[in-house]
């Protein structure tokens, strides 16, 4: 039985420069899988060559069976990989329900309507705002809205890059407990994070990226163990 | 120069001044939309109302009734318009902005040639709409029907965009694009779809212009609306190229300014209207260099 998502011994340069490794890792349905390591670690660059922004120079990133190897970013979201990008990445001068409308657009299935109710019930914040812009929304409100904006397309696969990143700490605890409410709905997700405690705690089990290689893989468990986690990053 | 400011607010004058500025806006509609969505300036487009115009010409030499002609416009416009597309612009959409003006600036003269060959220097004559020139009487004021018609059709014509735009996904998918392409194709909002509607929406009004200037130059030749495209252009960016809205005022603002010069002006100073434009687009270049209508200096760029 294959996995949701499989990414196999996945090769990325930037202009002959290597940054990702053979970097290989599974991600099933209803699992959280957590992507951790220092700056620079290829964490985003394994997140964009699976959305297909960066060429894979080999290996290959494998959706439910089929290879998207090649695929074009419209492509794979259409097939069911759905990015939210760090910095969120969203529309500002589209108001909340647009924003969520262009979600719309990788979404293979009916039921439109369905899908913003559902969203709205994970995030009651954005229905008061759907007819403001999305600029005008508070950072963590932004961020809930590019999770939203990311869920409408029915995705088999939720990737986040650092969503966390420039909230504050109330806002950083609501948005990951909505993802266990999205591994609920038997969503793979795949969560790129800097804070590595919170990520070991959360996720099912968390890769460490180091000089575009994973070195180890930690279970929630490890979260507590302080040694092993500094130890996880300084080798 | 009190007879210059008495032909100025001459209502004759200022409904075709209004006619010119509604016909300038559709124009600047068609080339705000493809740059909106491409990043291209498409300087080919005043090429698209050349064919258009040749199109009602031919129409129009065989005798086939006018709305046969309107019909031919619009296909040879659209087709054109698709091929300029697939064969041009999509093979160069992550090419410099240089590399894609100067393609279209080839696109252009490659046009005016073929139509130099086909048709002579001399052009055809499109005069099966030349009825429109003729005026109609409101109360005491004599205005042109083809003034009125004009502006009617681009009102028409931005209405049912204004609708595209705001009312439908496709619509909704070209804003963002124009906003952010890459964040939009991440979404799953396909580029070669949205590219394409651009440029056929902009192909369409290229043809309703086409039959708007034949009715003011019945004859067509292959520098047609060669000149009133640059004029455009030059509104264009005066209004602020970033967004459609300045974009469209600027071109509106460039043709009422034309219109109302030229007739004003008296017939012997006439050869100074495009100067005077020009150091007027200048000025404006100097004083707000973001654009006449766009608010501070906010411009939307691609990350």
């Amino acid at each position: 039985m294959n996995a949701t998502l499989e990414v196999r011994d996945l090769d990325v340069a930037y202009g002959g420069v290597p940054a990702v490794r053979g970097v290989s890792f599974t991600v099933d349905a209803g699992e959280i899988v957590g992507l951790i390591g220092p700056n620079g670690a290829g964490k985003s660059t394994t997140l964009h060559a699976v959305m297909g922004l960066l060429p894979a120079r080999a290996g290959d990133v494998v959706l439910r069976g089929v290879s998207m190897r090649g695929k074009s970013p419209e492509k794979i979201a259409s097939a069911g990989i759905a990015l939210v990008p760090e910095g969120r990445r969203l529309f500002a001068e589209l108001t909340v329900e647009e924003n969520l409308r262009l979600g719309f657009a990788a979404r293979r299935e009916a039921g439109e309507d369905d899908a913003l109710a559902e969203v709205f019930e994970l995030f009651p914040a954005l229905i008061e705002s759907r007819r403001r812009p999305a600029g005008v929304l508070s950072g963590g409100q932004q961020q809930q809205l590019a999770i939203a904006r990311a869920l409408v397309s029915a995705p088999a696969v939720l990737l986040l890059d650092e969503p966390s990143l420039g909230l504050a700490p109330t806002v950083v605890d609501l948005v990951l407990s909505t993802l266990e409410a999205i591994r609920e709905r038997g969503i793979a997700v795949l969560l790129v994070e800097q804070r590595a405690q919170r990520t070991v705690a959360l996720a099912d089990r968390t890769h460490v990226l180091a000089n575009g290689e994973l070195r180890l893989t930690l279970t929630p468990e490890d979260a507590a163990d302080t040694d092993r986690m500094v130890a996880a990053y300084l080798s | 120069m009190s007879e210059f400011l008495r032909n100025a607010v001459d209502l004759q004058v200022q409904a075709d001044a209004i006619g010119l500025g509604a016909i300038f806006a559709l124009m600047a509609v068609g080339i705000g939309l493809v740059f909106g969505v491409l990043r291209l300036v498409n300087f080919a487009y005043g090429q698209l109302i050349m064919a258009g115009g040749f199109a009602l010409a031919f129409a129009s030499e065989r005798g086939w009734p006018v709305a046969v002609g309107i019909v031919l416009c619009v296909a040879v416009v659209l087709a054109l318009s698709l091929a300029m597309e697939r064969v041009v612009f999509r093979p160069l959409r992550t090419q410099s902005a240089a590399v894609m003006l100067i393609a279209t600036f080839a696109v252009s003269f490659l046009l005016q040639s073929i139509a130099l060959l086909w048709f002579g220097p001399l052009g055809k004559p499109a005069a099966s709409l030349a009825s429109l020139n003729r005026p109609v009487s409101i109360g005491d004021v004599e205005i042109r029907k083809i003034a009125i018609v004009a502006i009617v059709s681009a009102a028409i014509c931005l209405v049912l965009l204004v609708l595209l735009l705001n009312r439908t996904s496709i619509g909704l998918h070209m804003r963002a694009a124009a906003m952010d392409f890459d964040t939009a194709r991440l979404l799953g909002v396909r580029a070669n779809l949205v590219s394409m509607v651009a440029v056929l929406v902009a192909g369409v009004l290229a043809a309703v212009v086409a039959v708007m200037l034949t009715v003011q130059f019945p004859t067509v030749t292959p520098t047609f609306a060669l000149r009133e495209t640059i004029i455009v252009l030059a509104g264009v960016v005066v209004g602020g190229m970033t967004r459609l809205v300045p974009a469209t005022l600027g071109g509106f603002a460039i043709g009422y300014a034309s219109g109302v010069l030229g007739g004003a002006l008296p017939s012997n100073q006439s050869q100074y209207l495009t100067s005077i434009i020009f150091v007027a687009v200048i000025l404006v270049l100097l004083l707000r260099p973001a654009g006449l209508f766009t608010r501070g200096v906010r411009t939307v760029e691609r990350v």
